[in-house]
């Protein structure tokens, strides 16, 4: 069976500008996949790229053997995957249940509603207290919980984070990483990208290394966090 | 209090519906697609000559008229969309403005060639009504009637359905839309066409009281955006506000000096709000 | 854009023709070049601020100050124009100082100044409408007629007219040669670019911003007098409102608003195109000629946003020096 998401060879940047070179990577059913690396990595660029913000210039990116590259935001969205975007990007001036009708906008997620947001409520009872508070006035831990939910409401085969701890204070980073090992207890699939390389190792079975654009390293959490390039630079061991 | 004063603020109050219909309109497209349609009282102005020639020349009931009237907006205004805005969306907002100016023109000067620069209107004179001695005009009290309940269907929609939720969600944030699912072009068509058939709604109300002519968009147009301007552009309670406002101070100024030195009193009002407090008076 | 000297010359040479030969021509060319010169010096006036992004929609107010003050003085006071020209011209830009002063302090730009602007001009059409009792309000008015005078500056004669028309053009092309060659061009540059970067880097912006204003509305109340000397009869659908404002912006628009001789280029197209259209059409099809006009302007603005001349331009240098710099990109 094929993984669930393969990028193969993928090149992409802005205009003249390449951010990322000759990208291969694979996640497979279930697993938690982590891409770590410094600022201006192109950490963001690649998400970009895997939900059909920004199109590849080369390579290709398939879902269960399915090409996705080229394909405009909503297509891949309908093909399974959600995007927690960087900065939570919530609707501020709708509602914390009004962002999550818009994560079920699809058909088939807007029939499963009910349901779908009674179990997000369930996994964030903090929610269902402020389900009529507008978005933007919540804190940013709670705008991290609306992001995926609003993300999770399309039952995606995969979940893309997209720096979930960015400009979070420690204690709630701490939280933000709670959710996500509660997700993975979910069963979902997810591909997390982040520059806080302690925590997030501490979260996933593998991970990449992306620097200037290219992978570096790739292996499992435990081997990376044993890695002396990992421990110098990002570990500061 | 004077009883021809409370009539002028009556009045004032009934003229403010439409104007809010036309703002809502205006504003729902300026909030999705960020572009300014010049040409949005010219959209009326066609719907007008629909009704006008349907109920005339072949003499369709007036009501099954003024539906197909506003099917003819709601046609135009995703035209609009599609043949002059989505050509130029990743320009300057300014270049969007100036084209759908070039498209005040042309409508104004097709509706020249089609119908000639009479006035037309269609003959129907509704009663007035007196309710202890202030008169007010039967189409008038229509036509406030009908604009709130399009407002309040408007507001229905954008408020409960999912169509209506993502509308206002691609006003606040648009890549993100598209992360949802939602395709972004069909949903600036569907706005462009829902504003084409707020156009066609207020073009109905406005025929009743109104004669027609290819220049009529120049003599409300102008309020009209600076209603919306006035209550924030985007921001459709602040516009919906600014109606009543202004259009109470065309009809109460009307009372105490000649009608256009009123209009000049709400258009100077206007000016001195925005150097005031340029991001409307609802605005942050 | 430095055009090589030779191109230069090629340019100008069959323009000194053009504007010569209509001396040579029957009154009906005469008529048709009179209105191309004023109209002209409008279109360039607009675009002086036009092509910094200062997109006014209400040039029709300043063209209405221009054309109705010096008749009024003429007629109640008897008032030479050539003193009353310079006060409406005064009054021109004191009213657009008026409005310019608190909207560039405000920061007013992009859609609620062409708003704002938009509202100036329907103010003093309103004015105009409403003081019927001096104005005539919708009918119009005429300026009392004295036959032929230099003094009242009323010249039937239309040789004689365009004389003064060519001079009010060649003042419109020397303003915006030496705001081309000085420093407020480079300042409101950046200013279009990034207002707060501008003033970061010690732009004064107000007193650029009120600088251009002033120039262009100025000149536009120059251009608004002459035409009501020339036409002899003044209305306020003419001379002011939202038509004839929106009408000045397209015209400079498909001539070229970042060039020297684009308006005027939009004026002899317009007006051509307008006389061309009304004599195919002829009087059977009242709008036609507008409607394509309508049509024309709108794939102007799609496709050719640099208007008639600054599309000739990069067509014209593009294959020569196919390494020059793009021109800046202020209309995309």
């Amino acid at each position: 069976m094929a993984a669930l998401l393969t990028l193969d060879g993928v090149s992409a940047g802005y205009g003249s500008f390449a951010a990322l070179f000759d990208i291969l990577l694979e996640v497979e059913h279930g697993e938690a996949v982590g891409v770590v690396g410094p600022n201006g990595a192109g950490k963001t660029t690649l998400m970009r790229v895997i939900s059909g913000l920004l199109r590849p210039q080369s390579g290709r990116i398939l879902l269960e053997g399915e090409s996705l590259a080229g394909a405009p935001a909503y297509r891949v969205v309908a093909a399974g995957i959600a995007h927690v975007p960087e900065n939570r990007r919530l609707f501020p001036r709708l509602t914390v249940e009004e962002n999550l009708r818009m994560g079920a906008y699809l058909p088939a997620a807007r029939r499963a509603f009910a349901e779908r947001v009674a179990w997000v409520y369930e996994l964030f009872p903090r929610l269902r207290e402020r389900r009529r508070q507008m978005a933007g006035t919540l804190s940013g831990g709670e705008q991290q919980m609306v992001a995926i939910g609003r993300a999770l409401m399309s039952k995606p085969k995969l979940l893309l984070m997209d720096e979930p701890s960015a400009g979070l204070a420690p204690l709630v980073v701490e939280q933000v990483f709670e959710l996500v090992k509660r997700i993975r207890a979910e069963g979902f699939t997810v591909l997390i990208v982040e520059q806080n390389v302690r925590q997030v190792l501490a979260v996933v079975d593998r991970a990449y290394l992306l620097e200037t654009g290219r992978i570096k390293l790739a292996g499992s959490a435990a081997a990376l966090q044993q890695n002396p390039v990992i421990q110098r630079s990002y570990l500061g061991l | 209090m004077d009883i021809y004063l409370l009539e002028a603020i009556i009045n004032g109050l009934l003229l403010g519906g439409v104007l809010a219909l036309l703002s809502l309109g205006l504003n729902l497209i300026f909030g999705v697609i960020d572009v300014v349609w010049i040409c949005y009282a010219e959209v009326v102005m066609a719907a007008m000559y629909a009704v006008f020639w349907l109920y005339t020349a072949w003499h369709w009931p007036l009501l099954l008229a003024c539906v197909a009237a506003i099917a003819f907006a709601t046609l135009l205004g995703l035209l609009v969309h599609v043949i002059v805005i989505e050509p130029i969306l990743g320009s300057a907002p300014i270049n969007q403005l100036l084209a759908t100016g070039g498209l005040l023109f042309f409508l104004q000067s097709l509706a020249t060639l089609l119908f000639g620069t009479d006035f037309r209107n269609l003959g129907i004179r509704l009663p007035v009504l007196e309710l202890g001695g202030i008169f007010i005009s039967f189409a008038r009290l229509i036509a406030f009637g009908v604009a709130l309940i399009g407002a309040v269907g408007l507001y229905l929609f954008l408020a409960r359905t999912y169509l209506g939720t993502a509308i206002r969600a691609i006003a606040q944030d648009r890549d993100v839309m598209g992360l949802m699912g939602a395709n972004e072009r069909r949903i600036y068509i569907i706005t462009s066409a829902i504003g084409g058939g707020l156009a066609g709604l207020a073009a109905c109300l406005l025929v009743l009281q109104y004669d027609v002519h290819p220049f009529i968009g120049l003599t409300f147009g102008p309020i009209t955006f600076m209603v919306c301007v006035l209550g924030g552009l985007g921001n459709m309670i602040g516009g919906f506000i600014a109606a009543f406002v202004i259009s109470q101070i065309i009809a109460v100024g009307g009372y105490y000096f000649p009608i256009e030195a009123a209009e000049v009193l709400a258009f100077v009002f206007f000016i001195v709000m925005i150097l005031i407090r340029p991001q409307g008076f609802l605005g942050k | 854009m430095s055009v090589p000297r030779d191109v230069r010359l090629g340019l100008y040479l069959p323009l000194a023709g053009v504007v010569v030969a209509p001396f040579f021509l029957s009154d009906y060319f005469l008529h048709l070049a009179v209105q191309i010169a004023i109209w002209s010096l409008v279109y360039t006036a607009w675009a002086l601020m036009g092509r910094f992004r200062l997109t006014s929609l209400g040039h029709g107010a300043f063209l209405g100050v221009g054309a109705y003050v010096p008749t009024l003085l003429w007629n109640n006071f008897g008032v030479t124009p050539w003193l009353g020209i310079p006060i409406a011209m005064a009054l021109s830009v004191a009213l657009a100082l008026i409005v310019g002063y608190p909207s560039s302090r405000q920061k007013v730009v992009g859609h609620y100044f062409a708003l704002i602007t938009l509202a100036l001009g329907q103010v003093v059409m309103l004015v105009i409408i409403a003081a019927r009792d001096v104005t005539g309000g919708s009918l119009g008015m005429t300026p009392r007629t004295v036959g032929r005078s230099w003094y009242a500056l009323q010249l039937p004669n239309k040789a004689e007219f365009y004389v003064v028309a060519l001079a009010a053009w060649l003042i419109g092309l020397v303003v915006w040669r030496l705001v081309e060659r000085g420093m407020i061009r480079l300042a409101l540059e950046a200013v279009a670019e990034d207002e707060d970067a501008a003033e970061a880097a010690g732009v004064d912006v107000l007193r650029e911003k009120l600088k251009i204003t002033a120039l262009s509305t100025g000149l536009t109340a120059l251009g608004g007098a002459l035409y009501a000397q020339y036409l002899m009869y003044l209305s306020p659908d003419a001379m002011a409102g939202v038509g004839i404002s929106l009408e000045i912006v397209f015209a400079a628009i498909a001539g070229g608003m970042y060039n020297m001789l684009g308006p005027t280029v939009g004026a002899a197209f317009t007006i051509l195109l307008t006389e061309g259209l009304r004599v195919l059409f002829g009087t059977h099809f009242v709008g036609a000629a507008n409607t394509i006009y309508g049509a024309l302007l709108i794939m102007f603005i799609i496709f050719m946003p640099r208007g008639i001349v600054g599309t000739a331009e990069r067509l014209w240098t593009r294959p020569r020096r196919p390494t020059a710099p793009a021109a800046p990109q202020a209309a995309e």
